[in-house]
């Protein structure tokens, strides 16, 4: 039982030397790590509670998809009854109730009509399911039905779409260290650490950015326009910077170029002036098609427009044949980078709606971790001189493997690239507590044994014994809740309970087996004839 | 160097003999605990209920009259306040906005902030939370299931790896200790938001700690003293842990108390409601627990029909001798 070979004692050893080696990263401030040549190790992080930042959770508007979905599915059956040769006439086509349906007039054409709706489905997944039910009713009505492998299909890849641009976006804003994963079916966590307004933020992801280029309607009467009226082929857009202070300008129904056929925006500067400007830049087919209405518009204006409303309407000066184009006009370094990014950063394929949203000043974060860290070291001292108080020699023993502990739990934190929260703070504070518990098992179990007249060995070896047990069923208990704690619970719940869980395993490795190692040394060096406990 | 004893040697206090008192006590204190919750509720955080928080630092110690009226005044709903034990921070929270519109609830902050800044111009605002009625909603039913599953996971842990009796009284005392959690709550209107349910989720982990070590040393006697009376028993086993017990409690409560000193004002909560649960909890397994065990009519006859599970550390067990 008291037999410790020396692999034993010497893989103890390695693993406690390399828990403080890697928890050193985490004690240090990062650009000490980096010069003394250990930058490279992992590190904890901090979460946002404690460095300061914002937290959103988005939601995506997942009835957008089906009804876009719906509507395309309208305009590519529209397209395809007509190509077909002889076109088929259909009627009375409607998008009710969350299914397609439409009427075919020629009995005959009924078969065709069918055939060539379902090409346009397609299937999904390995179950050979397709995207859309295609039925026939009453033998004239065609019904298209969304599936839902299909509907699901749908959301998941507009979530995909959506991540990145949302991901693009927040790295327009130039800020540190962004997260953005998926959560669930239809959510998204953004936390940008160190970010203290998130409104622009918000703004930015809140549109659904659905960029296109028109012509200004320049044949508008203006006092119509203000009215509302537009001239027929025509729209009245809201135009809230307008120059001329009316905010409200006429475009030309027909889109020029869709915001997909640009490929780039950014912030410049004008060669000349100096003054900011954004140059904007389109793929081939929207160059071909720019260079083909700024030729016949020179002098004129077109708008930008972003989800209807219009950015800008700058006049062509010329006519741009390469496809990249410099917009100039009243822009300050910050308004030309926000246009930039407005224009840069595409379509979100479907609304998404901030749900909870979490800010902390960096003020606060440092005083909590200021908080913490003074709490735990006076906690820790607190618990040292206490154990060393009551069990003498065996106190120590118990203050190094806690001490230790400490250092494992950091380590372990750092490798798996945990996030330290206050929760987790709390929860390592109450670790330092039940460390010292099993502790505290052992120690008393061994001063049991010994009042019962058993000598130092046995009491020792019996002390362990008996308190492993204990200490494991406890253990096992806690790790119970720590484990239901890190599967049900939300945020810092979770925080709490990973800094709980490390610890349940770094405390029983050093309380039973780092402990009695040392115990075990003493009682051979020694060989006491009773123990000071 | 003598050292420190804070339980003295072989204490023979008659814990079960006392135990209709205590029994009537818990009762008492419980019955007290339903009825705070019943009829004064739990100051529930934007966390639970939804809404909006911002948490305001002011220079000086400010007037709360004053800051409720600035705030009224903006009519952007019913504002609670709350100083945390810092009296310079106060938290301000208001309803969500009717209008589901992206910016009306950034309109709201912006405007509080302006108004207590027009007022106080030195003020910080260190914190704000915004958080949907749906989102409240799901974190309000998985920190109740996170709640429930942790005790029925747990009762059913001892039930297995003991008898019933264990399983149950296990189950009333965590029953027993959550009453006490949430009734201090609902009296002293400490916020109850997701960190509490953290602190609650530990204070069951720390309270089933304490009744598995009592519950390891019944059972331990039990196959000690087959013939022995169940009370003197239970009596016994309480003793022998006691020194454990105390000194444990003791020194989780010296970490806990600097949390609560030094640890700033945004875990206070918290760890009151953990040095309470330890409180609770460790009276719990003393009087709750142990002395149910007995009423429940456990009997140390019984106990050798059960084998001990291999799965516990060192359990007793025959092995071959190697050699």
């Amino acid at each position: 039982m008291n037999d410790f070979p020396r692999w034993k004692i010497w893989s103890i050893i390695l693993v406690l030397l390399a828990g403080i080696l890697f928890a050193i990263p985490s004690l240090i401030p990062e650009s000490t790590a980096q010069r003394i040549g250990i930058g490279g190790l992992p590190r904890i992080n901090l979460g946002l509670d404690l460095s300061g930042g914002s937290h959103l959770l988005l939601e995506a508007q997942t009835a957008d998809v089906a009804k876009q979905r719906l509507d395309l599915m309208e305009d590519s059956v529209r397209q395809e009854v007509r190509r077909a040769s002889p076109a088929i006439d259909i009627g009375d086509i409607s998008t009710a109730n969350g299914a397609l349906a439409f009427f075919v007039r020629d009995p005959a054409q009924l078969d065709s009509a069918v055939e060539k709706v379902r090409a346009l489905t397609n299937p999904v997944g390995v179950t050979g399911q397709r995207d859309w039910n295609v039925t026939v009713v009453d033998s004239t009505k065609v019904t298209m039905t969304p599936t839902t492998a299909g509907m699901n299909a749908a959301v998941e890849n507009a979530m995909q779409v959506a991540t990145e641009v949302v991901r693009r976006r927040i790295d327009e804003l130039g800020t540190k260290e962004p997260t953005i994963i998926r959560q669930g079916d239809d959510r998204i966590v953004v936390q940008v650490p160190g970010l203290q307004n998130p409104e622009a933020l918000k703004s930015l992801l809140g549109k659904t950015a659905k960029l296109e280029f028109k012509l200004v309607d320049l044949t508008a009467d203006p006092t119509q326009v203000a009215k509302g009226i537009a001239p027929a082929g025509s729209q009245i857009l809201s135009y809230p910077s307008n120059p001329s202070g009316v905010p409200f300008i006429a475009v030309q129904r027909r889109a020029i170029i869709n915001g997909d056929e640009l490929s780039d925006a950014n912030p410049g500067n004008d060669q000349q002036s100096n003054a900011p400007v954004v140059n904007i830049k389109f793929n081939s087919a929207g160059a071909r098609k720019f260079a083909r209405v700024t030729q016949a518009n020179v002098g004129k204006p077109f708008a930008m427009i972003l989800d209807n409303v219009v950015l800008s309407a700058p006049n062509i000066n010329e006519p741009i044949l390469g496809g990249s184009a410099q917009i100039s006009g009243n822009y300050t370094v910050q308004s030309a980078n926000v246009m930039s990014i407005q224009l840069r950063s595409g379509k979100l394929p479907v609304a998404l709606k901030v749900i909870e949203e979490r800010t902390v000043g960096p003020q606060l974060g440092a005083d909590s971790i200021h908080a913490g860290i003074i709490a735990s070291v006076i906690a820790a001292l607190a618990v040292v001189i206490f154990m060393l108080l009551t069990y003498g020699r065996f106190g120590v023993y118990a203050n190094l493997a806690v001490i230790i502990n400490i250092f494992v739990i950091l380590a372990v934190m750092a490798f798996f690239n945990a996030t330290l929260t206050l929760p987790g703070i709390a929860g390592f504070v109450l670790t330092i507590g039940t460390a010292v518990d099993a502790n505290v098992l052992i120690n008393e179990r061994i001063r049991e044994e010994q009042r019962r007249g058993r000598n130092p060995i046995q009491s020792v070896e019996l002390g362990y014994k008996e308190a492993s047990r204990t200490i494991f069923e406890a253990n096992t208990v806690h790790f119970i809740s720590g484990i239901v704690m890190l599967l049900l619970g939300s945020g810092p719940v979770k925080g709490f309970a990973i800094v709980l869980l490390i610890g349940i395993f770094v405390s029983y490795f050093t309380a039973v087996f780092f402990t009695r190692m040392l115990a075990v040394s003493y009682l051979r060096r020694k060989r006491p004839s009773v123990l000071h406990i | 160097m003598r050292l420190l004893k804070l339980v003295p040697d072989n204490t023979n206090i008659g814990f079960v003999r006392l135990r209709f008192w205590a029994f009537g006590l818990t009762a008492l204190l419980t019955v007290l605990a339903t009825l705070a919750v019943g009829t004064r509720g739990l100051n529930l955080g934007v966390d639970f209920v939804g809404g909006l928080m911002i948490e305001a630092k002011f220079q000086q110690v400010p007037v709360i009259d004053k800051v409720r009226g600035t705030v009224d005044s903006l009519n952007v709903g019913e504002v609670s306040l709350q100083q945390f034990g810092d009296p310079k921070t106060v938290s301000i929270r208001l309803p969500l906005p009717a209008s589901t519109d992206e910016g009306a609830t950034n309109a709201v902050v912006n405007k509080v902030k302006a108004a207590l800044t027009a007022t106080n111009p030195d003020v910080v605002f260190s914190r704000y939370d915004t958080v949907s009625g749906k989102v409240s909603n799901e974190l309000i039913r998985n920190g109740l299931l996170a709640v429930f599953i942790a005790v029925l996971a747990i009762a059913i842990f001892s039930w297995l790896r003991y008898e019933w009796q264990f399983g149950v009284s296990t189950f009333v005392a965590i029953v027993h200790d959550l009453l006490m959690t949430l009734g201090f709550f609902a009296i002293t209107r400490l916020e109850f938001d997701l960190n509490i349910v953290a602190a609650v989720l530990t204070i069951i982990g720390y309270s089933i700690n304490d009744k598995i070590v009592i519950d390891d040393r019944i059972r331990e006697n039990m196959r000690k003293y087959r013939q022995m009376d169940i009370g003197a028993l239970i009596d016994l086993s309480v003793n022998e842990t006691l020194p454990r017990t105390v000194m444990t409690s003791v020194t989780v409560l010296l970490a806990l108390g600097a949390l609560l000193l030094f640890g700033g004002h945004v875990l206070q909560g918290f760890t009151a409601a953990m040095m309470l649960g330890i409180i609770v909890g460790t009276y719990s397994s003393v009087y709750v627990s142990s002395s149910l065990l007995q009423a429940l009519g456990l009997r140390a006859e019984n106990f050798d029909r059960k084998p001990a599970s291999p799965a516990g550390g060192n359990a007793e067990r025959v092995t071959k001798r190697e050699r």
